[in-house]
């Protein structure tokens, strides 16, 4: 990143107000411990104390919702912190421990109004069902803001703390051996069913399904109920769901990728698609990739968002950002790095790479705060009033859902559309209406 | 020596899949909205409750091969509505009903260890026991158990659920920026369980919660969940709602414990408690007949009578007599994800007895289903019912009651407003919370960690 900036050149360049929402990006925070660098919790305003309290997560939370962001993502796993993809690492000098996410998002939930709310759960050693009633009532209790990020674990550490099966780790230096690619894409394709359950169970009952006729004592119409009757190599499910169909239809599925196999899945799952370049032609590049993957799912490429992940440390200049980095560095013992490109320098230069990176065909970015409250803070009282003066961000939430902050419509039911001529003909009659 | 006077406990029941919740009352709201759930924990909270009970059923019922209409239909997740609770309360404890045979203990302690630190130590947990493999078709580890395995499982998931609650020392969270110690041991949470159900190996994630563990609830009524219960719950929710029965049930449960070493105070029974209060007594029996009425429709009768015949019976009047014809032997077909059908263990004397009351009191099907299944545990005005509920306490019948009103989510409401003062008056229910764990409201202490020392990590 530039250390110098013409912060004047920057907004000349944007003079009209805002309100296009075609060239405006989206934005979401992810939500980790103390922030993503492991020495973070040692920051002067750290307060890694209240880390497995209830108010931390709401401070962070009503801190990005004060920013109009589209949405929090929770981070969570089925074991504890490691430096070590393998398992445990024994260091005691990081944060080790964390609360399950999908409770932390509902506990945040009726304690805040607009920001969409997309804790981790992992699809590896867990079941469909669960997961699935778990979001379709994080998204009854959030009133439509609810989201899943899918994530899958090749933690032999994880597969032990189930003890059904055994999973053989790798290194990620062997990722292009034959045994770690087939492993992964055995996961993935795991993944792929989990995933469908999930979002065949939300569908399970159709938005009417609920009649409360008294005059023929019925509740339900059952012909309203779907079983879904998923079955692969992997596992089965009958269905239906015990919730019904959530407000948004299908709350939002989202999914990190950052090699083949993952963007494969994530095409065919996914509303939402993280992915990790490290420069503007990488940008391209993956877009490029995870497009013809969407495509070739069968799923059209404006159904779905692609975000950059980058990690952010947001100071005045990029001097203090590079400094501070450095010392958590060296509390920490090791040069931070990560998956994703580390980002250290101002709010404005932040901008001009969003910018840049939107222009070259992204929908929206996921910052992982370096540091909380400091990075966060800075998100939301520097970097988001930096885009609105370009017009690259909402200056109000122009919706109540997830879905609607995105621009994604609520979703036909799969079992409705198919199950009776008669809506058929309607959604037939409806889209020659609108299109007319 | 007069026996010292005895506080009442109360919790609320969200209404649930049954006939006994009534959802063609003009004030029934939602089940599954939010603000149902947000309205019915402050009628409790307002009411100094104990706390909330959420039951839990993973499968839709059937019967004759039918999604079941008749009943509310539908349920949010437990856990997430729970969590979310703690949201809008700050005292009531959260009770949620998980089964621990389609769950891993691995799972489900995070989700109960996370509970009780987002809500402040207010978390508790019913396990229930399932084995039938038509639930299990809604799961990926499918299957099910032998009936006879289903509490052997049900034991070993929570002894493994206690080995990952004990795994991290209170104190284990250090977090002192100076010194970089953020956990006392670089391996926090050590859990090597192995038996016949289960291995796990290896690290939990939550520290240890302000309650230690959450409140265990046992709902079994068998003699192998008595056992369970007297060796291991600090309640049990059991459906023994009258007098006599209430004090049968209670002398035989607290008397188990003393072989566990446990005192009669480790362990409270709770029943489930309909009720229908109304201004005077008069009133409140005509309501009570007239909600009775209104839960076992023709429609209902006829299903309840399938429980029992476990044959079709839909060409049957549900307003002329119990049918002559005699229920099917044999294993249990008609009704599917229903425990209550095991009740009729003997089907043909229940047949006998449904067509005897019928004959001896003029009754047509419906009535005699009236009769034997819906009736209300109190009813009365405020007084009546406020004077039974702490007489049957005080008789050792239960140590209180979880009240299962009938319509959502104002149910409670009444109950709240006018017995709850005068409990209050008698000096056998709280005015004021004193404690803010669920623990603190039941008088039980926080556990050991079971089987560990405390003792510092040798370095």
């Amino acid at each position: 990143m530039s250390t110098t900036h013409d912060a004047p050149e920057a907004l000349d360049a944007e003079t009209t107000p805002t309100e296009n929402p075609a060239r405006q990006l989206h934005l979401a925070v992810a939500l980790d411990g103390a922030g993503w660098h492991p020495a973070a919790w040692r920051e002067p305003t750290a307060q890694p104390e209240l880390l497995f309290t209830a108010d931390y997560w709401i401070d962070q939370a009503r801190t990005a919702e004060r920013g109009l962001l589209d949405f929090v993502t929770i981070e969570d796993s089925l074991g504890l912190q490691s430096t070590d993809p393998l398992g445990p690492d024994g260091r005691n000098d990081q944060v080790r421990g964390r609360l399950d996410a999908v409770l932390t998002a509902a506990r945040i939930a009726p304690v805040t109004s607009h920001i969409g709310l997309v804790p981790t759960a992992t699809v590896t050693h867990t079941e469909p069902f669960h997961v699935s009633k778990g979001i379709a009532t994080l998204d009854y209790v959030s009133t439509g803001r609810a989201g899943w990020r899918a994530q899958l674990s090749a933690s032999p550490a994880h597969a032990e703390h189930f003890g059904r099966r055994t999973i053989d780790g790798f290194d990620p230096a062997d990722l292009a051996s034959p045994e770690v690619l087939a492993l992964i894409d055995d996961l993935f394709d795991e993944a792929a069913d989990f995933a469908e359950v999930v979002r065949r169970l939300w569908d399970s009952w159709e938005d009417d399904a609920e009649i409360r006729d008294a005059a023929t004592g019925r509740f339900v119409d059952r012909d309203k109920l779907h079983y879904i009757d998923f079955a692969s190599r992997h596992f089965s499910v009958r269905g239906p769901s015990i919730v019904p169909r959530p407000p948004q239809g299908q709350p939002l599925v989202t999914a990190l990728a950052h090699v083949t196999s993952a963007y494969r899945f994530a095409a065919r799952s996914a509303d939402v698609i993280f992915v990790t370049p490290f420069d503007t032609t990488q940008v391209g590049s993956i877009l490029d990739e995870v497009r013809s993957e969407i495509t070739a799912a069968g799923r059209k490429t404006s159904q779905v968002r692609i975000f950059a992940d980058l990690v952010v440390f947001l100071d005045s200049d990029a001097a203090t950002a590079t400094e501070r980095k450095a010392r958590l560095d060296a509390l920490d013992g090791t040069e931070y790095r990560s998956d994703a490109l580390i980002f250290t320098g101002s709010a404005a230069e932040l901008a001009d790479l969003l910018a840049a990176w939107q222009a070259a065909g992204l929908d929206g970015f996921r910052l992982r705060p370096g540091a909380v409250p400091h990075d966060l803070d800075a998100i939301t009282d520097d970097l988001v009033p930096e885009l609105q003066r370009r017009g690259l961000f909402r200056e109000n939430y122009l919706a109540d859902t997830l879905r609607g902050h995105l621009g994604l419509p609520r979703p036909q039911n799969r079992y409705a559309a198919t199950s009776s001529t008669t809506t058929a003909a309607l959604e037939a009659t409806t889209a020659q209406g609108v299109s007319a | 020596m007069s026996k010292p006077i005895k506080q009442v406990h109360l919790a609320a029941h969200f209404p649930g899949v049954n006939n006994t919740t009534v959802w063609s009352d003009p004030r029934s709201g939602s089940h599954i909205e939010f603000k149902s759930f947000v309205e019915f924990a402050a009628a409790a909270e307002r009411g100094k409750f104990d706390f909330l009970f959420l039951a839990e059923g993973l499968r839709l019922r059937e019967q004759n091969d039918k999604i079941y209409d008749l009943d509310v239909v539908g349920r949010p997740d437990t856990f997430t509505v729970l969590a979310a609770l703690a949201a809008v309360t700050e005292h009531l404890g959260l009770t949620g009903t998980i089964n621990s045979t389609f769950n891993e203990p691995y799972e489900v302690a995070r989700q109960f260890a996370s509970l009780d630190q987002l809500s402040a130590g207010r978390a508790a947990w019913n396990v229930v026991t399932s084995w039938d493999a038509f639930t299990g078709e809604n799961f990926r580890r499918g299957g099910f158990l032998a009936q006879d395995q289903r509490y052997a499982r049900a034991k070993s998931f929570l002894d493994a659920a206690r080995e990952l609650f004990d795994s991290w020392p209170a104190d284990e969270v250090v977090a002192d920026k100076d010194s970089g110690v953020f956990v006392r041991d670089g391996l926090p949470g050590p859990v090597s369980y192995h038996d016949a159900h289960f291995d796990i190996e290896g690290q939990f994630t939550v520290p240890r919660s302000p309650q230690g563990r959450p409140v265990i609830f046992q709902a079994g009524d068998s003699e192998e969940g008595r056992e369970f219960a007297a060796s291991t719950a600090d309640a049990i929710f059991s459906r023994h709602g009258t007098l006599e029965a209430g004090q049968a049930f209670f002398s035989d449960i607290k008397g188990r414990l003393a072989k566990y070493g446990r005192r009669p105070e480790d362990l409270l029974v709770l029943p489930a408690a309909t009720f229908v209060v109304a201004d005077t007594d008069a009133e409140a029996i005509e309501l009570a007949a007239e909600v009775r009425r209104q839960q076992v429709s023709g429609q209902t009768a006829i299903k309840f009578a399938e429980q029992v015949w476990n044959r079709d019976l839909s060409s049957y009047d549900p307003d002329g007599p119990v049918p002559e014809i005699d229920p099917l032997e044999g294993e249990h077909t008609i009704a599917r994800g229903r425990a209550s059908v095991r009740m009729y263990t003997d089907r043909l004397a229940t047949a006998r007895e449904w067509r005897e009351i019928g004959a001896q009191h003029k009754l047509s099907l419906r009535d005699v289903v009236v009769h034997t299944t819906a009736r209300q545990n109190f009813v009365g005005s405020p007084t009546t019912v406020a004077h039974t509920i702490n007489d049957y306490v005080q008789a050792d019948a239960s140590d209180g009651f979880i009240l299962v009103p009938h319509i959502t989510p104002s149910g409670l409401d009444h109950f709240v407003d006018t017995v709850v003062p005068i409990l209050q008056d008698l000096g056998v229910h709280r005015s004021e919370y004193t404690g803010t764990t669920l623990r603190d409201h039941l008088g039980l202490p926080v556990p050991e960690r079971e089987g560990r020392e405390d003792a510092q990590v040798a370095s």
